[in-house]
């Protein structure tokens, strides 16, 4: 789960991470409401996950009320490549002498935890990564042993950050390490952190990725949950339990398994097609699971044909098909339907299958020709 | 021969007597794999089904001298399941279950690694590993593996191995050993020990790899086939379509900026010498195709 900057800044007050005053505000009196509370001058800021925020007009500075609700009016409702402005997070603003990065997140290939401090921070710190390499310092974290403050000030040394904000961010760093790993984080990134001139070091941003596997020991993440961000398709599917990522086309797929639903998008895409969808029933393939899949697809407006692909294991076939089956006597669809269904039994459930097949619902044997068909059916329909 | 496991293979299960492990546990029984004790805390003495159940893994290979277990247990005390295995002297470990968090798995590899370096994991969040006619620990339908070789598979996706070892079975290819190595960031086992394996093994005389997007794990294999590996092997990477930032289903199959993309593997195989195909479909028929030539 990714946060919105407002929810990652709370994140990084609960570990005693130093950020600017500040409130959220969904209208623009609630923006003048807020800026009153943080003192002028303040900075309107765009709630959005994706990053080029302030290069879009989604960051301003007000010194007045007029200022904001100029900003605050231009804002929301602001298309930022795709994502729309509802909330906005209005804070005091700082005066910068320095600005620095911060990092945590582990590196797979190492299998360890990677620290990264910089002293070139506020850009896109890909960029510093590429073109300046020595500029940040990196440190790797033994997971079974943790950060020690030694680390922390061998990084900000290797860094080469000033010596007055070397004392702030060493406190920082072992804030921000425990945010990671108590917090359950997958990503902890200040950027940027900075020094203002009278020597204080904070957090002037904050991008948080919780990992949701580890929800079940986080209640409070609840306060987090904020599924407007979600596509209307992902939020219902969501809510029903099931593992879908929206896409751009207009094939819709279903299949078992999230490898095998993975290549099913990539075989639509290989014989000419566009997938809708990403969308994995995971093991079984039970007419609930079908029906809510099914009604997941085709509440998306762009599916022109429907993809199952159904490889039995243990669920054999025959229990396949009739999930099929059932689930399409329960809900009503008029897109075309290509069934591959493979695997254990699948002779006794492409029988069971035979029984429902029309001239919408046809069942093929192989990934390929299914897909090719799928491909078919929706450029016909266009 | 057969990588990791063989016939003699003995296994616990950890959580027999919940349902995934009952389920799993006693399929693969059936199957012919020598399950010899289940574990469950608070459950020792009971059996499931002639099966002894033990309180603790330690007492369960006191009493059978097993030499690896199935671990299928809840996310919540997965991490300390493995290592309970380990430290009872296990020197393989698969464990199926999905959902741990993140930071468990990297504490558990990291420990293994320092205070068991003998102990190998397989998995989390895989399938698990099925030597055809000898033994099948995990989740995979025997049934659609056909025995005896010269194919050995190495995988990150379940359905995706399933759908391998069918397409085969069907060409009637055997498989010395299948292994799942599961979709999370920190496999206990990657590509590199399994094809590392396969290379020593004499009778693995071709290799079949299913990779995914996310990490680069693949790019490592590339390195590892280029400098170790003189068998033929036929690769196929899940996730061309995936879009930049989502998690496609498995936690460890997400595309981060431009790292870790479907095209950037296949061009490291291709590179490597490695036949890359385009579905798995063809993994199999180019398969078939190699083994014949063999």
């Amino acid at each position: 789960m990714d946060l919105y900057e407002y929810q990652g800044k709370q994140y990084f007050a609960r570990f005693g991470i130093p950020v600017s005053p500040g409130g959220i505000a969904d209208t623009v009196e609630q923006a003048v409401a807020e800026a009153e509370k943080a003192g002028y001058p303040v900075v309107v800021k765009a709630q959005v996950q994706v990053g080029g925020r302030g290069k879009a007009g989604g960051v301003k500075l007000a010194t007045n009320e007029a200022e904001v609700r100029e900003h605050a009016g231009n804002i929301l409702g602001l298309d930022i490549k795709g994502h729309v402005v509802h909330r906005l997070w209005i804070e005091h603003a700082s005066d910068i002498a320095k600005e620095y990065y911060a990092s945590f997140t582990l590196d797979r290939g190492a299998k360890q935890y990677l620290g990264m401090v910089s002293a070139q921070g506020g850009v896109e710190i890909e960029t510093v990564a590429e073109e300046n390499p020595e500029a940040l310092a990196r440190i790797y974290i033994d997971p079974a042993i943790g950060f020690t403050e030694a680390q922390a000030r061998q990084l900000v040394e290797d860094a080469g950050l000033d010596a007055e904000a070397r004392d702030g961010a060493i406190g920082i760093l072992l804030n921000l390490y425990r945010a990671y790993v108590e917090g359950d984080a997958d990503l902890v990134e200040i950027n940027p952190l900075i020094l203002t001139p009278d020597g204080r070091v904070h957090a002037l941003d904050a991008k948080v990725t919780l990992d949701d596997n580890a929800s079940f020991r986080h209640p409070e993440w609840d306060d987090f949950r904020d599924i407007d961000e979600f596509d209307e398709r992902e939020r219902l599917a969501r809510s029903k339990g099931l593992q879908y990522v929206g896409l751009d086309g207009y094939v819709g797929v279903i299949a078992n398994g999230a490898g095998l639903a993975m290549s099913t998008c990539d075989v639509v895409n290989q014989v000419g097609g566009s997938p809708a969808n990403f969308l994995d029933i995971g093991g079984g393939a039970n007419a609930e699971v079908m029906a809510n899949a099914l009604e997941v697809i085709t509440s998306d407006t762009n599916v022109r044909s429907i993809l199952i692909n159904i490889f039995g294991g243990i669920t054999r076939g025959e229990e396949v098909a009739n999930g099929i089956k059932a689930a399409l006597g329960r809900i009503d669809i008029s897109i075309p339907m290509v069934i591959r269904l493979d695997g254990t039994n699948a002779e006794e459930g492409r029988e069971i299958l035979a029984t429902v097949t029309s001239d919408k619902v046809l069942s093929l044997p192989t990934m390929l020709d299914a897909a090719r068909k799928a491909v078919e059916l929706a450029n016909a329909k266009n | 021969m057969s990588i990791f496991v063989d016939e003699n293979t003995t296994v616990i299960v950890q959580g027999l007597t919940g349902g995934q492990g009952r389920f799993h546990g006693l399929r693969n029984k059936a199957y012919g794999t020598k399950v010899v004790a289940g574990v469950t805390p608070g459950k020792g003495g009971q059996d499931v089904e002639g099966i002894p159940v033990f309180d603790t893994v330690a007492e369960a290979v006191a009493a059978t001298g097993a030499n690896a277990s199935f671990v299928s247990v809840p996310p919540k005390m997965a991490g300390a399941a493995i290592l309970e295995a380990a430290a009872a002297g296990i020197p393989f470990i698969v464990c199926i279950t999905e959902g741990i968090p993140a930071h468990d798995e990297a504490r558990v590899y990291n420990t293994l690694v320092e205070q068991y370096p003998s102990t190998r994991l397989l998995g989390p969040n895989c399938p698990g590993i099925i030597s055809p006619g000898k033994t099948n620990i995990g989740i995979t339908a025997g049934e659609i593996a056909l025995p005896g070789g010269p194919v050995g598979i190495v995988s990150r996706s379940g359905t995706l191995t399933y759908q391998a070892l069918y397409e085969l079975k069907q060409m009637g290819v055997g498989v010395t050993t299948c292994v799942g190595i599961g979709g999370d960031p920190v496999p206990g086992t990657n590509f590199v020990d399994c094809l590392a394996a396969f290379q020593d093994d004499p009778d693995t005389k071709a290799i079949i790899m299913m990779g995914e997007i996310g990490g680069s794990e693949e790019e490592k294999a590339a390195e590892f086939i280029k400098a170790n590996v003189t068998k033929p092997v036929v690769a196929y990477i899940a996730g061309v379509t995936a879009p930049e930032g989502k998690k496609m289903g498995h936690a460890g199959a997400i595309v981060s900026g431009n790292s870790g993309t479907a095209q950037a593997k296949m061009a490291a195989l291709s590179a490597a010498g490695v036949h890359v195909v385009n579905n798995p479909t063809e993994a199999g028929e180019k398969m078939a195709e190699i083994v014949k030539g063999l």
